[in-house]
């Protein structure tokens, strides 16, 4: 998820309201369930169970205080949202009051009745996941047998008039699939691709061996994204971020810690990056005991590291500050034991070596993959 | 979308359906909604867009603005309407 703001005019990223930051996206991980077991899958290895789901008035009532506070837009995600059975009740809501929705989803569960229902309950935008352009590569990334009818789906929401963003998680074991991934999009009359990079923590971390590409992998996929916007210009939209072991200074994740977007867990909990229980020792409010906005602007853990009178040198004097905000928390936890250490994606950390040991494993063979499994 | 929207004087542009144009209470502005995006709209941005129905030409726009902004040169007006509806049109913000 990368949500960008862009600007007709000159006013900075955010905008503060009276001295707050308002949030502007909102992703509901609705569920853990998935029938999918991607080895690289973002949420943590303590899965939630279903009986600790919150209840549709939990989520009808989160959606409210969401677009009080000026959120724009939601996204249902999970796991795979539409094992709930109450996504059509949520997506007409979020509608109502003024939300864009977005389902995020891997489409294997999908129909087409389902489908429209949905669009006729209001929903804007459908982002459908693909592990890979052929059944062979896309189905063992997946550990489930569903690229066909990934595609299927996909088709049917074209045929429903229904914008569609083909999410491609790209890495060492099916890079070489980039050109065939873009034409696929295309092929499929996407409006958007997102070309993603695996994200290393939680599951990710543990088979990061098996995933991260080398130097001239990921050289190479550059070229052809560099060379497919020119070529698709105005027709296919790619979005494209270099993974951050092999930048120079890192992305600014989640545009800054508590500043512009939140997380919903689906037992409840309020989250400033969908990864952020994998820094351990951190606490989380819920929405079934505060409102939204409190969490947001009062909570100890969207505090913690909002702004930058938490960070350390480098960043501290550096005129970076503002724009990547010193990295992301959840990477410097995972790859120096500390979330307030400067990201070690950026070349001025004093942890930049952590990085040494993945990127000359990058070049050995590929080791099996550690399936996402409840329990596991 | 399938082929690039090249905006001339004859098109037509409005937004697409996955695009919202709504005012934003909690930031006093005028926004566009977009899968993963929210374009802010200047003030300008605003007139120009708020006119783009899919039902009057650019020409049409044109008019429109010159009628409101007289102190403003035809010339200056065209091109930055041109400018920023080809720029909108390939960010995928405005189609034909
Ligand atoms: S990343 Fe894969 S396993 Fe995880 S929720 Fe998405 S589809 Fe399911
Ligand atoms: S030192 Fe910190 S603020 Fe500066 S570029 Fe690196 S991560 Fe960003």
């Amino acid at each position: 998820m990368s949500d960008v703001i862009e600007q007709g005019t000159k006013a900075s990223a955010t905008v503060p309201v009276a001295d707050r930051v308002v949030p502007y996206a909102l992703l509901a991980e609705l569920t853990h369930r998935c029938p999918l077991q991607c080895p690289y899958c973002s949420n943590p290895l303590e899965l939630e169970r279903s009986s600790n789901e919150i209840q549709t008035e939990d989520w009808l009532r989160v959606i409210d205080q969401a677009a009080e506070m000026g959120i724009l837009h939601i996204h249902f995600s999970g796991g795979e949202p539409t094992v709930r059975k109450d996504l059509e009740v949520l997506v007409e809501h979020a509608g109502r009051v003024g939300l864009y929705s977005n389902l995020i989803t891997s489409a294997v569960l999908l129909t087409r009745d389902r489908l429209e229902r949905l669009r006729d309950m209001g929903l804007d935008h459908v982002q459908v996941s693909f592990q890979g352009t052929t059944p062979d590569i896309a189905d063992r990334v997946a550990g489930f047998a569903g690229h066909k009818k990934k595609l299927q789906a996909a088709r049917w929401v074209r045929e429903l008039d229904m914008p569609l963003t083909v999410n491609a998680v790209m890495h060492r074991q099916n890079l070489h699939q980039l050109p065939d991934m873009i034409d696929m999009a295309v092929a499929l009359d996407a409006e958007r691709l997102e070309v993603a990079q695996v994200q290393y923590y939680g599951w990710a971390l543990r088979n990061r061996a098996a995933f991260l590409p080398t130097r001239e992998q990921l050289d190479e996929a550059t070229g052809q994204v560099e060379e497919a916007r020119s070529q698709h210009k105005g027709v296919l939209v790619i979005d494209y971020v270099v993974p951050d072991y092999y930048a120079r200074r890192p992305k600014s994740c989640m545009g800054g810690w508590g500043r512009q977007f939140l997380n919903i867990t689906p037992s409840g909990k309020v989250l400033p990056c969908h990864a952020a229980e994998s820094i351990a020792g951190l606490q989380f409010d819920s929405v079934k005991d505060k409102p939204l906005a409190w969490i947001w602007e009062e909570s100890a853990s969207f505090n913690l590291y909002r702004g930058t009178g938490w960070m350390p040198e480098p960043c501290r004097s550096c005129d970076r500050r503002e724009i990547d905000w010193g990295g992301c928390r959840c990477q410097a936890f995972a790859l120096t034991g500390d979330a307030a250490n400067t990201d070690p994606a950026c070349e001025l950390s004093p942890h930049r070596d952590v990085l040494e040991m993945p990127l000359k494993e990058s070049n050995a063979a590929a080791p099996d993959f550690i399936y996402r499994r409840i329990g596991a | 979308m399938s082929k690039r929207f090249i905006v001339s004087a004859e098109s037509t542009p409005k937004l697409p359906r996955h695009a919202k144009l709504r005012f934003d209470k909690a930031r006093d502005k005028w926004i566009i909604l977009a899968p993963e995006r929210v374009f802010e709209l200047d003030h300008v941005a605003y007139e120009v867009i708020s006119r783009c129905d899919g039902g009057r030409s650019v020409e049409q726009v044109i008019d429109s603005l010159c009628e409101k902004f007289d102190q403003v040169g035809r010339e200056v007006i065209m091109t930055d309407v041109t400018n920023m509806l080809q720029d909108l049109a390939d960010k995928g913000f405005v189609v034909t």
